[in-house]
């Protein structure tokens, strides 16, 4: 066990390395620079600030510094925002967009499982073929167009909660962003649910469990619920990164000072430490919470072992 | 004892249809059994017979839709099972009733320890607490014959043999001394030298107990030396009904003749193996006739027009066919024949 866990962190640092120098590239090749703006800059300070950012150096020589950077866990500074390191940054903006990816995924569990084992105990009657046609909706439906509808009714029809802006925790301010966010999970946690429930339910442990005279409650949460879980605990790791992605949006949408709004404005700007500062971080957490889910199966199925 | 006439379960008439896309499956269609207090009895029949939709139906385990029990009674120590409200059949479940199943690898919880899951019943129906059902179920374990125990009582199901596994299995389904044991083929998926360890056990634990048992297998060999009677099973339907030695000597159903015939017989000269020609018949669409007219060597036509009547040769022997009493009359010769050609073999041997 140990040694998977060591032999899993290690293989994390090249992941990390790749994916960063992939970014790297990517915003290398695309023409213009964090400081070309509308006015045209003269050779003189562009000469300047080539030389002040370390521009003027061989690319092989940008690199390594990028590279060492991350091996420290030191982004340096954001060229955008004078003065604040990036690693403050992600300080100020990870409580936020943890906040809201965390409610959200917890919703979206609550929902979808609960859904999903009743939608397989009941499997082919008309509340299975609605809660999965609403499903179908949540996993259809994009965030950015359910985000502003649910603003339209909630907030500016019926008043109910306030349309836009982070207010801690908790707060009313949650409510909207965290549904925005999770209706997808929900969704999918609920189809994934409702399948491995269904497969498990014809299992022939579960006539044994039957056969013993238990009750349905003891039979699906004590017998099946275990077994069927398992896609949506694998499925976990891989919506840790979706989360991520999606908050990008949902935190555009409703102007919260989160990583997202952060990443976004990062890419715009051209803020290159910025840009590699978050992608490290996120790629480092989704290769984490992956190691963290197979670790995990090992407690849940006692046949697995490492 | 209460239930009448000593009987501890008596199958009336059971009809379980299963409703399929392919139009109406009658599984069971039209059952009639009854089973003595402390005695064996074997359910025989190719796969698709019905024989384990039967003993499903009796714990009314039968997954509804796309099953239901159609008819019939199903009289259980006196009161009609299928009368019964869902909470009170649980309370038969597991305690006065109780189930082996084939395939021991899948009928294990593999993410919950023995211990748990043999603990749970006598917790259940017995109202034992946490400390009394580990050491009961210890003690089960010990019954069933698994060396060691108490340090094995917390492994998980992956962790035993197949034959283990079979016998966790029968140590659950003994725990609350149930009045009446089905076996649906506990020896099927296992080793043959497994088998009859096996079948020794729950033997051995039969005599001990004195509960009665159902067993089911499609394996003439196993129940020979079992049970106290037999039904044959073809197509949702009892062929033939006897006692153990009866039938084995004397069928009188031709279905029953090709099963004896196709047990292999090493003493026998002959290399071929027989076999049934065909295969059994798709039980959504059955013939009007003999369901196994098309199979069998000594149908005429009126076996395919007609549905055959089920013939009492003796009180305590019927089968169902329109020649029962030529088929029983024949297997007699045969029998007297073979008893012949055996003391003529002795005269030789002494001479």
């Amino acid at each position: 066990m140990f040694g998977f866990i060591l032999r899993r962190l290690i293989v994390t640092i090249p992941m990390v390395i790749i994916v960063v120098s992939l970014t790297w590239g990517l915003i290398r090749l695309a023409p213009g620079n964090f400081y070309t703006g509308e006015k045209k800059i003269p050779p003189a300070i562009e000469k300047n600030l080539r030389e002040k950012y370390g521009l003027d150096k061989p690319w092989y020589v940008q690199y390594g510094k990028m590279v060492w950077n991350i091996v420290r866990l030191d982004f340096g500074t954001s060229l955008k925002y004078e003065g604040q390191s990036v690693n403050s940054i992600l300080a100020r903006t990870l409580p936020v967009s943890a906040t809201l990816g965390f409610l959200a995924y917890l919703l979206a569990l609550f929902v979808g499982v609960t859904a999903g084992t009743i939608a397989a105990l009941k499997q082919n009657s008309r509340l299975d073929y609605s809660s999965m046609a609403l499903a179908m909706l949540g996993i259809s439906l994009p965030n950015f167009v359910l985000g502003p509808i649910l603003v339209l009714i909630f907030s500016l029809t019926l008043y109910w909660l306030p349309p836009t802006r982070w207010g801690g925790f908790p707060s009313l301010n949650l409510i909207l962003p965290v549904i925005t966010l999770s209706a997808v999970y929900m969704a999918y946690i609920a189809r994934l649910t409702r399948s491995g429930m269904l497969e498990v339910l014809r299992a022939d442990y579960i006539r044994t469990a039957r056969a013993k005279g238990l009750s349905e409650k003891a039979v699906v949460l004590r017998h099946a619920l275990r077994g069927g879980l398992m896609p949506v605990v694998s499925y976990t790791g891989p919506a840790l990164a979706f989360l991520i992605a999606g908050t990008v949006v949902v935190e555009r949408i409703f102007v919260y000072p989160g990583l997202g709004t952060y990443f976004l404005n990062a890419c715009l700007n051209r803020d290159e430490p910025l840009i590699i500062g978050i992608v490290a971080f996120i790629s480092i957490s989704v290769l984490i919470f992956n190691l963290l889910v197979d670790i995990a199966y090992g407690f849940i199925d006692p046949r697995i072992r490492y | 004892m209460n239930g009448r006439n000593g009987n501890i379960l008596e199958v009336r008439d059971l009809r379980t249809y299963f409703q399929t896309e392919d139009g109406t499956v009658k599984a069971v269609d039209g059952v009639d059994f009854e089973l003595k207090r402390g005695e064996t009895l074997g359910i025989v029949g190719e796969s698709g017979s019905g024989k384990s939709v039967t003993n499903l139906s009796i714990i009314r385990l039968i997954p509804d839709p796309p099953g239901k029990i159609v008819s019939g009674e199903i009289i259980f120590d006196g009161q009609d099972i299928l009368l019964l409200k869902t909470e009170e059949v649980r309370k038969i479940r597991g305690k006065r009733i109780a189930m082996i199943f084939q395939d021991p690898m899948t009928s294990l919880n593999p993410f919950m320890r023995i211990s748990r899951q043999l603990m749970e019943l006598t917790e259940l129906h017995l109202g034992y607490t946490r400390d009394q059902a580990y050491e009961h179920a210890i003690k089960m374990l010990e019954t069933v014959g698994i060396p060691d125990a108490r340090s094995r009582v917390d492994s998980y199901p992956h962790e035993f043999s197949g034959g283990m596994r079979q016998r966790v299995m029968i140590a659950m389904a003994l725990s609350c001394e149930p009045e009446l044991l089905i076996a649906d083929e506990p020896t099927t998926a296992l080793d043959v030298t497994i088998q009859a360890q096996i079948l020794e056990l729950i033997k051995s634990l039969k005599q001990e107990t004195g509960t009665s048992v159902i067993l089911i297998t499609h394996d003439l060999g196993v129940v020979a030396g079992m049970t106290d009677h037999i039904i044959v099973m073809y197509a949702g339907k009892v062929f033939e009904q006897a006692r153990t030695r009866e039938l084995f000597a004397t069928p009188g159903n031709p279905y029953t003749k090709g099963l004896l015939r196709s047990v292999p017989d090493p003493t026998s000269e002959q290399g071929a193996l027989y076999q049934i020609p065909g295969l059994p018949p798709d039980v959504a669409h059955l013939p009007p006739g003999c369901p196994f007219a098309e199979r069998c060597e000594r149908a005429e036509d009126i076996c395919r027009r007609e549905f055959p009547p089920f013939v009492a040769l003796t009180p305590d022997h019927h089968s169902l066919c329109h020649f029962a009493e030529e088929v029983y009359s024949t297997s007699k010769r045969e029998r007297e024949a073979r008893a012949g050609a055996r003391s003529q073999e002795q005269v030789l041997d002494l001479e």
